[in-house]
């Protein structure tokens, strides 16, 4: 029908499938397309009858070809795009809800007064949930690190790489065997580094992994010295 | 059409159904623009910076704000938003707002109680511990919590505005409870103070708060006139944003979903009328 | 379920899936083939627009459900946690509480459509029927889902609508103690809540499969009532309605937007921000907007147990009203003195929430006092929602069982696809002039 569409023209082809279609054929309501009079209307002016097309373009059948013009119209496929789009879109919030909330990432960081940790003691303190080391190794401690810098183990690491410059008597691990997650208690084990109680895990005094199956060294976290004597971790 | 307009009047049917309490009056609050109202409003941040030194300095001696930590005001869209930091934790003014307070903690090897600077992540100080004692300092009443304020009553921060620019000295005939204030913009039903003509009973109520702001009170540091007036309007827009710190997230959020919309609806509509074009219904 | 499936599996794993579970047969003849009649207007779109809103509320729900804490202590403070703290949070939390207003709205749509075009009536009593449980679910689910932010009207609201069950006499107190698990609401109030509201849309969801399944056993009905004849009066499901009610959604969409963003709290109380304290009643006692209508009839009967049978009779009606309906023409488009008694119906809906959302004895036209009938003035709300509750019933077991009888109906087109203009010698006998006015 022209002057129907929303836009100004009408592509003549449309209206050339829409006449060349079947029949209809048994549909799920059956009866026959020529029921009682109404349904094959007798030819009338175009203008006065709106159904003349009806009959013909009322069921396309999606199977016999060239018979679903609107399949690739642009608009359609537009209209497709931007439905995904939305749903798309709409989706991001749904799943960034699960991620860390303000409160959590605010436990995120915490501040240290080294003070409080007297030579050659570890405190244990929860940050993100998990246990941390803060530990003020004495002398001979750093000397025996550093000495097996180079020895024969699992994940090699030299003691520098694992303190800050100039403060190799601070060293702050993760207190987490990374072999299934136990906590290794300070002092024990052949190196008075730290012992795993759980499955022996044995790591010397710099955190690194000696004997035993954990597989890495004890991790060390993002942190820097806000001062000489305060640090912040996280 | 009709049938269009009984669907809308449905809705409309959800704005009509206020409360209208017969006995219980007020005066409606002031009418007073906000830089932060309608579909693109937004916070001034040095408004809201003003507005929380009100509420720090005068407000806060009584009223806690036990949903708002410290860091909600790093955050975006907050009073002291850096966008240099834009985790709050790090914002130094935040850093220094928190270290003013002191809170409570446990001491690692004795298990006493001690105190320790406050940090980001605290919450606001509570003025008294508990209801009681809140009770007891304020004459029996008790300072409302703030953080949700401005959503918690009918007209707002407009609302709150009112009340702190309207106390009135109460008209005569009207016999005001000792330790309470009248202020017309408070609800409150005084047929039974009132000695005058029973239809003229004044609208409003007694409030247990004193007028709490006056000229010169709080400085503020921009060198905005220290009126009343306008320690109650930044007051009052702090606690719009304490109430709700997402608003502007929300609107712009909202422009971009609208304008989708708007488009997603006319494509599916040409879409719509390509598909039904050849069918009569 | 009637008919000859039209489906026909194109890959190897399309045939192989058809012969052990065939899902995306049933898939394509219900949402794909399925013959709907092609006159349907856009009252009809409603069905499409409601499916989504449970969906949303059920995906918006679950989501909240990860951060909200059913405890009395907690329950306030994570709901603004969700606000403030979470990820998108206040989003969520908006769409969820707004998207319940719009449930109701569409839902409320959908029943007057269903009411106004006879769709009620056989064969499709059971659809109407599945609809009015789908509604009470939604009612019971609603109303926990408003206790769970532990508001000020979150509880109160609790403790006026559980304290209607000590109305029934004898087992009454019991059935409240029972619902309260306790001496009053409480903590085990809001956590068996939180688990009900957390089921009952799942059971929703399973209604809404049994009423789709219902529906499609006769197949839709239409604006002209007249059933479908021939294929000829209908189109495939998709592409022609799919995209109508995408569009309708889209629409629809836009009004849910401008609430969630613009206007989130215009629907809800402000005194649901002042956290609960049972020992504080609010000035004002108001349920969500949803349920004014059953809160006004619920008032306007002066004894408690009376106003309880007669709330639950309002929506009893609902579901005998198949039966109630002496007339045999469908549509009320062709029922021009039913058609009148219905918009009466639907303004007294309105008048009935308008009233719900007052005291009792606010005036209707303010400072005016007449004079008191009963136990309050003639100018007061409860006398007007008592008006108004009268028609309601009357429309139900006086109008409706009547009309029937005793009305001329309009003479309806003979089949939908119907000429719109009728020529004297082409009109089959009978048809009178514009036999598909739209009306």
């Amino acid at each position: 029908m022209r002057g129907r569409g929303f836009l100004g023209f009408v592509p003549l082809q449309v209206e050339f499938r829409r006449i060349r279609l079947p029949e209809a054929h048994s549909g799920v309501l059956g009866g026959s397309k020529t029921g009682r009079g109404v349904s094959a209307p007798p030819p009338q002016p175009k203008g006065s009858f709106k159904v003349a097309d009806t009959v013909v373009g009322a069921n396309p059948d999606p199977h016999a070809s060239g018979e679903d013009p609107n399949r690739r119209d642009f608009i359609h496929i537009a209209a497709a795009v931007a439905a995904v789009g939305a749903v798309g879109g709409l989706a991001w919030p749904f799943i960034d809800q699960m991620n860390p909330a303000g409160d959590t990432l605010a436990q995120a960081s915490i501040e240290y007064d080294l003070t409080k940790v007297a030579d050659g003691q570890q405190v244990v303190v929860k940050w993100r949930g998990k246990p941390l080391f803060i530990r003020n190794r004495t002398g001979k401690q750093i000397a025996d690190a550093i000495k097996d810098d180079h020895a024969d183990m699992r994940d090699p690491a030299t003691d520098e790489s694992r303190h800050k410059p100039g403060k190799a008597q601070w060293l702050i691990l993760i207190g987490t065997c990374t072999h299934l997650g136990c906590v290794p208690t300070v002092g024990g084990g052949d190196y008075g580094g730290w012992f795993c109680p759980c499955h022996g895990s044995v790591y010397d005094t710099s955190g690194r992994i000696r004997k035993g199956p954990a597989p890495k060294n004890l991790e060390v976290p993002d942190y820097t010295f806000l001062s000489d004597t305060k640090v912040k971790v996280g | 059409m009709l049938r269009q307009g009984f669907a809308l009047a449905a809705l409309g049917l959800a704005f009509l159904s206020g409360s209208a309490v017969a006995a219980t009056t007020m005066e409606e609050p002031k009418g007073i623009h906000w830089s932060f109202e309608g579909p693109l409003g937004k916070f001034d941040q040095a408004q809201l910076q003003r507005g929380y030194k009100v509420y720090r300095e005068v407000c806060s001696s009584c009223h806690p704000m036990n949903l708002l930590h410290f860091r909600n005001l790093g955050d975006k869209g907050g009073p002291f938003y850096d966008p240099k930091y834009p985790n709050p934790n790090n914002n130094p003014r935040v850093k220094a707002i928190a270290k003013d307070y002191q809170f409570d903690d446990i001491d690692s090897d004795t298990g006493d109680v001690v105190k320790r600077p406050g940090v980001a992540a605290d919450t606001f100080p509570k003025p008294f511990p508990n209801e009681p004692a809140a009770r007891a300092s304020n004459g029996g009443a008790l300072p409302p919590d703030l953080s949700l304020m401005a959503k918690a009553r009918e007209g707002g921060p407009a609302y709150i505005y009112s009340i702190l620019t309207g106390y009135e000295t109460a008209p005569a005939g009207l016999t005001v409870s000792p330790g309470k204030y009248y202020n017309p913009y408070f609800p409150g039903d005084l047929g039974s103070f009132w000695k005058g003509v029973a239809d003229k009973t004044p609208a409003g109520g007694f409030i247990g708060m004193p007028p709490p702001l006056a000229d010169g009170k709080v400085t503020f540091d921009d060198g905005t006139k220290s009126t009343v007036a306008n320690e109650a309007r930044d007051v009052s827009a702090f606690l719009a944003w304490a109430a709700e710190p997402k608003m502007e997230e929300r609107k712009s959020f909202g422009l971009a979903a609208m304008i989708y919309l708007i488009i997603f609806s006319g494509l599916l509509y040409v879409s719509y009328r390509r598909i039904w074009r050849n069918v009569a219904h | 379920m009637s008919g000859h499936s039209n489906y026909e599996p194109k890959t190897g794993f399309e045939k192989w899936l058809d012969t052990r579970l065939p899902i995306v047969r049933l898939a394509y003849d219900s949402v794909v083939d399925f013959p709907t009649p092609k006159n349907l207007n856009y009252w009809w779109t409603f069905g499409g627009i409601l499916a989504l809103m449970l969906g949303v509320q059920i995906v918006t729900g679950i989501v909240l459900a990860m951060h909200y804490v059913p405890h009395v202590d907690y329950a306030f403070a994570s709901v603004e946690r969700i606000m403030r703290d979470v990820n998108y949070g206040w989003l969520i939390r908006y769409m969820h509480a707004n998207g319940a207003s719009m449930f109701f709205l569409a839902v409320y749509i959908h029943m007057f459509r269903g009411l106004y075009y006879g769709s009620y009536k056989a064969p499709r009593e059971v659809l109407w029927i599945l609809g009015c449980v789908i509604y009470l679910l939604m009612m019971a689910t609603a109303f926990m889902g408003y206790v769970l932010p532990w508001g000020q009207m979150s509880f109160h609201g609790a403790v006026v609508i559980t304290n209607l069950f000590g109305a029934l006499p004898v087992v009454g107190p019991s059935i409240t103690t029972w619902l309260w698990g306790g001496f009053a609401v409480d903590d085990p109030t809001l956590n068996r809540f939180f688990s009900l509201h957390y089921l009952l849309p799942f059971m929703i969801a399973g209604v809404v499969i049994l009423h789709i399944w219902a529906l499609h056993v006769p197949g839709n009905g239409n604006p002209t009532g007249v059933n479908v004849k021939s294929k000829e009066d209908t189109v495939p499901f998709h592409p022609y309605y799919t995209v109508k009610d995408g569009f309708a959604i889209s629409v629809f969409l836009i009004m849910y937007a401008a609430f969630v963003f613009f206007n989130p709290n215009a629907l809800g109380d402000a005194v649901n921000y002042v956290q609960a304290n049972p020992l504080v009643t609010p000035q004002h006692i108001v349920p969500e907007w949803y349920f004014l209508p059953f809160y006004a009839i619920l008032r306007a009967v002066p004894n408690k147990l009376m106003g309880v049978l007669f709330m639950g009779g309002a929506i009893a009606m609902l579901f005998i009203l198949p039966w109630l309906d002496s007339s045999k023409v469908r549509s009320m488009r062709y029922r021009p003195t039913a058609k009148l008694f219905f918009f009466i119906f639907v303004l007294a809906c309105l008048i009935l929430g308008y009233c719900g959302g007052h005291l009792p004895d606010d005036k209707i036209i303010p400072k005016l006092t007449t004079f008191t009938l009963m136990d309050a003035d003639m100018n007061s709300m409860v006398w007007l929602s008592r008006i108004a509750a009268l028609y309601y019933f009357a429309y139900f077991l006086v109008v409706l069982p009547v009309l029937g009888l005793i009305e001329t109906p309009l003479p309806q087109p003979e089949s939908i696809s119907s000429p719109v203009l009728s020529h004297p010698a082409n009109a089959p006998s009978g048809a009178a002039a514009s036999p598909e006015k739209r009306g």
